[in-house]
């Protein structure tokens, strides 16, 4: 039997290429006869579209051109109600809506002709703003703009203000947040009526975009294939939005009966696809003198775009979060997500749980201020332990412990003695500095039923030289999973991690394990790769072909003797909640995830008081996320959230005209370089969860929920200026200060 | 001044080749690269000189090859990510990101080897923070750096125990 693998550092598995340049993205491949295409845009926020002209002077009937009126099936995106058109048809509800779709094989003559194209529009009153839209300014979604809400109860929150000794509030707001994978998003497609549409590119959920393309092209599902090519990175950003490209790929090469590809260039990408929501919280809070949290009343709102798409499902996640990891007998979360002119915002790591917890955690240094205690006291006296009960009503069975996380945080970031000695240090010098923490959880896997709905299934099958490979859709996209796969299906076989395969995301060949995202890959996707490959031994022992002690060769000539006397080798498993799990949708209650990944994180920062810049100088990252498969990976994981957390809390605006986002380039929508970021000091305590693979639990968003909120924390350390909104770029920082000066 | 609207050639080595391929003497780099000559390690990231996904040495300088008219490749020595390898054989830089994991979803990857490579050559054994500047012209969106930092100190050592 080989060594297992799971806790040690493998080779990622695809690595070789990746250092190599051999990797095939999307803009990599060309196909014979190929065209490109390209996208024309509404030029106005809202309106009626009243005249498409083409214009200047271009050889027009060398174009393929697409209208609404060229989908030969149903004109939408499927995905949770339908809501977003495909391409714009009479209507347009925000400045990127696409209108008219153009293909030539010259990309260069494409981009002259899509800036000839005009689009007539009759202006409608637009709006901007959640306080806009909630205040029915005009009506743009709907009867009252609200795309969703959430109502969670526990205990009794009325009953607790006429006992509380403080009662605290607070407003905070998040703005938006582009996930600016670095390879820009794109698609390939190629059509015709006899074998249908097949699309490859960058993507995380190939059968999101397979559900999508069936009832816009009119096409059974075994006429639409979906490849998933290398994926230059994701974040959210590619799980819903490639389904539009891919759709309007698909419109060129069916009209054009060509293969057409569609690159985005970033100015396109920024601008036109999915961001993170942003958002506004309120928090009352009552508390007694003991630090004691008595009641939480919140409510948490989220600027949702011009259609639903995913927006329901990002609000569920960040209510589920909004109370974080606390013991509190009485709260209430009220949420809803709401309808602006502006393309519609979507997935991004953390889905909605970033903006809630930012807004509880800088919440509860606030309630520390007001009782007269130290922020990681008042959050001590907190905590959730095992048996208590989460806001939804879940009780909690993992054995968490949260102060041993934060015990941990302070001691490796010397917080109490910086604390101390910044605030003895400050008063004189230019340069202040400070520290903070947050304290948080987050939910592994689809939120409340979610996963029963899914009904995710993976599987293994052996290859004909007697090797394993996995199937599923799950895409890696730089987080590793073709890496954890083998390691888990390695050690379910007992074979070496070199003997595995990974299938390639293709919907013709890999059953539909679910979506690449809610952190769910390896606890759930994971676990089921594990079921298949223990059933796949089992076929072998069964069938007597394989007996142990094995070693990996005889493992395989034992799958090559199985292939040749029963014929194929091919195992799935199925999702089963654990047992246990019980989720009420109708009054939002009950275990809303099957386990959590729990955290504390602590920030240093400098603050210049003379240009208000701020520099993030260390930064500590404690967490448990269960069994770490693969040490290197994910620490890299909570690195690389760790850093889009810190350019979510300091450097990431996203610049708002009319709907639309007017810095949408890298040189001014900027994101942490090598030279801005502390050292990133990851530490794990491990408790493995006895339903995922291995032990593991999910990891990928988590770090994404607490880093802006410890890093706001010690900004107000340094400075006493109230920071209640990211980011806190040096102009935003110099108008607080100025304000608290005042 | 070529006429920008007629093609020119131009002869440049690349990897050791000598080439010849006709362009547009204001097309990019980038593109010519991809496209005439197929090397696709290359990468766009962001087509305004700020990611560096499109790294590449010309006469030993690290550019960005999406800010580079092709007329300027006229008679340059042009390495790219193809060229860092020999054969199978990984080059110090290429071996050590695999080990410290300095590859996540890969697109900055062949720029990073790029910079990397750039930087052993000028500075041999740099300190964090020369690493740190060295690489400062190549965003990585998944990594949050720490991983390349490492990968480039343990490449160096790994050069200078191969040397």
């Amino acid at each position: 039997m080989s060594e297992a693998t799971i806790g040690r550092v493998v080779p990622r598995k695809e690595g070789r290429e990746k250092v190599t340049g051999r990797s095939r993205y999307v803009d990599d491949i060309t196909m014979p006869g190929m065209l490109h295409g390209a996208t024309v845009r509404s030029p106005a926020a809202r309106g009626r579209v009243r005249g498409i002209h083409f214009e200047g002077n271009i050889s027009w009937e060398e174009f393929t051109v697409v209208t609404a009126k060229d989908i030969p099936g149903k004109n939408f995106i499927r995905l949770l109600i339908n809501d977003q058109p495909c391409l714009a048809d009479g209507l347009v509800n925000h400045p990127e809506e696409p209108v008219v779709l153009l293909a030539h094989a010259d990309k260069h003559l494409l981009e002259e002709a899509r800036r000839a194209v005009r689009i007539e529009i009759e202006p409608l009153p637009a709006i901007f703003t959640i306080d806009d839209s909630l205040a029915k300014k005009e009506i743009i979604w709907g009867e009252d703009n609200i795309f969703k809400s959430f109502l969670v109860e526990k205990g009794n929150v009325d009953e607790v203000w006429s006992r509380a000794d403080f009662i605290v509030e607070g407003e905070y707001s998040t703005g938006a947040q582009e996930q600016l994978y670095i390879e820009p998003q794109g698609m390939i497609a190629t059509a015709n009526a006899e074998d249908g549409v097949t699309i490859r590119g960058s993507m995380q959920c190939p059968y999101y975009i397979h559900k999508a393309l069936m009832p816009l092209m009119g096409l059974p599902k075994d006429k639409i294939r979906v490849i998933q090519t290398e994926t230059g990175g994701g974040f959210g950003g590619k799980e819903e939005y490639p389904s539009m490209i891919a759709a309007h790929a698909a419109l060129l090469a069916w009209k054009s009966g060509k293969p057409v590809k569609i690159i985005y260039d970033r100015a396109e990408d920024m601008a036109a696809t999915t961001k993170r929501h942003p958002s506004r919280t309120r928090h009352r809070t009552a508390v007694r003198r003991d630090g004691k949290l008595l009641g939480m009343e919140i409510e948490f709102t989220l600027d949702g775009g011009a259609y639903e798409t995913l927006s329901p499902v990002v609000l569920s996640r960040g209510t589920v979060h909004a109370a974080g990891p606390y013991n509190c007998a009485n709260v209430r979360i009220r949420s809803r997500v709401v309808a602006t002119n502006a393309p519609p915002h979507g997935a991004f790591r953390g889905f909605g749980a970033p903006q809630s917890v930012f807004a509880l955690e800088r919440h509860l240094d606030k309630v520390a201020q007001a009782v007269g205690m130290a922020p990681e006291e008042l959050r001590r006296r907190n905590f959730i332990r095992e048996g208590e009960t989460l806001a939804v009503g879940q009780v909690v069975r993992e054995k968490v412990d949260m102060n041993r996380l934060l015990d941990r945080a302070l001691a490796e970031s010397g917080y109490l003695e910086k604390r101390e000695r910044f605030g003895r240090e400050n008063p004189g010098s230019r340069i202040k500095k400070g520290i903070g923490l947050a304290a948080f959880l987050h939910g592994a896997g689809f939120t409340g039923s979610g996963e029963e709905y899914l009904a995710s299934v993976a599987g293994v099958e052996a290859t004909a030289d007697g090797r394993v490979r996995v199937l599923a859709a799950s895409t890696e996209m730089g987080q590793g999973t073709n890496t954890i796969f083998s390691q888990i299906a390695a050690d379910a076989l007992g074979v070496d991690y070199e003997r595995i395969e990974i299938g390639q995301p293709d919907t013709a060949h890999v059953p539909d394990s679910g979506p690449t995202v809610a952190s769910r890959t390896c606890m759930i996707v994971g676990k089921l790769v594990e079921t298949a490959a223990i059933e796949l031994k089992r076929k072998l022992m069964a069938q007597g072909v394989l007996k142990e002690p094995y070693d990996s060769g005889e493992f395989e000539k034992a799958c090559r003797e199985y292939l040749e006397k029963i014929g194929e080798l091919k195992t799935s498993c199925k999702y089963q909640a654990p047992p246990g799990l019980h989720w009420d949708d109708a009054k939002y209650q009950g275990d809303a995830y099957g386990a959590y990944a729990w955290a504390v994180y602590v920030a240093e920062v400098s603050v210049d008081t003379v240009t208000c810049e701020i520099h993030v100088d260390d930064f500590v990252a404690v967490q448990e996320v269960g069994r770490v498969i693969h040490p290197v990976l994910a620490a890299g994981q909570i690195e690389g959230g760790v850093a889009q957390g810190i350019g979510y809390a300091l450097y990431e605006n996203v610049v708002w005209k009319e709907g639309r986002m007017v810095n949408g380039q890298m040189t001014n929508y900027v994101m942490p370089s090598s030279v801005d970021l502390p050292a990133i000091r990851v530490f794990f305590e491990e408790n493995p969860y006895p339903f995922g693979p291995g032990g593991a639990k999910g990891i990928g968003e988590l770090p994404m929920d607490g880093t802006a909120p410890a890093i706001a924390s010690a900004i107000e350390h340094a400075t006493g200026a109230r920071i209640t909104q990211i980011p806190v770029t040096p102009e935003a920082l110099m108008e607080t200060w100025e304000g608290a000066l005042a | 001044m070529p006429d920008a609207a007629q093609k020119i050639v131009v002869r440049c080595t690349v990897n050791g080749a000598a080439e010849s391929v006709s362009a547009y003497p204001m097309a990019r780099l980038l593109d010519v690269l991809r496209e005439e000559l197929k090397l696709t390690g290359t990468k766009e990231g962001c087509g305004e000189g700020e990611c560096g996904a499109c790294s590449v040495l010309i006469d030993g300088e690290l550019v960005n090859s999406c800010l580079v008219p092709a007329m300027q490749a006229e008679g340059a020595d042009i390495r790219t990510i193809e060229g860092i390898a020999s054969g199978e054989q990984l080059h110090a830089v290429q071996e050590a990101f695999l080990e410290c994991g300095g590859a996540q979803c890969g697109i900055c990857t062949p720029g990073m080897v790029m910079a990397a490579v750039n930087l052993l050559a000028r500075v041999p054994e740099p300190a964090e923070e020369e690493v740190r500047a060295g690489l400062s012209g190549n965003l990585c969106r998944c990594t949050g750096y720490m991983k390349i930092f490492e990968t480039v100190l343990h490449a160096c050592q790994q050069v200078k125990v191969g040397a």
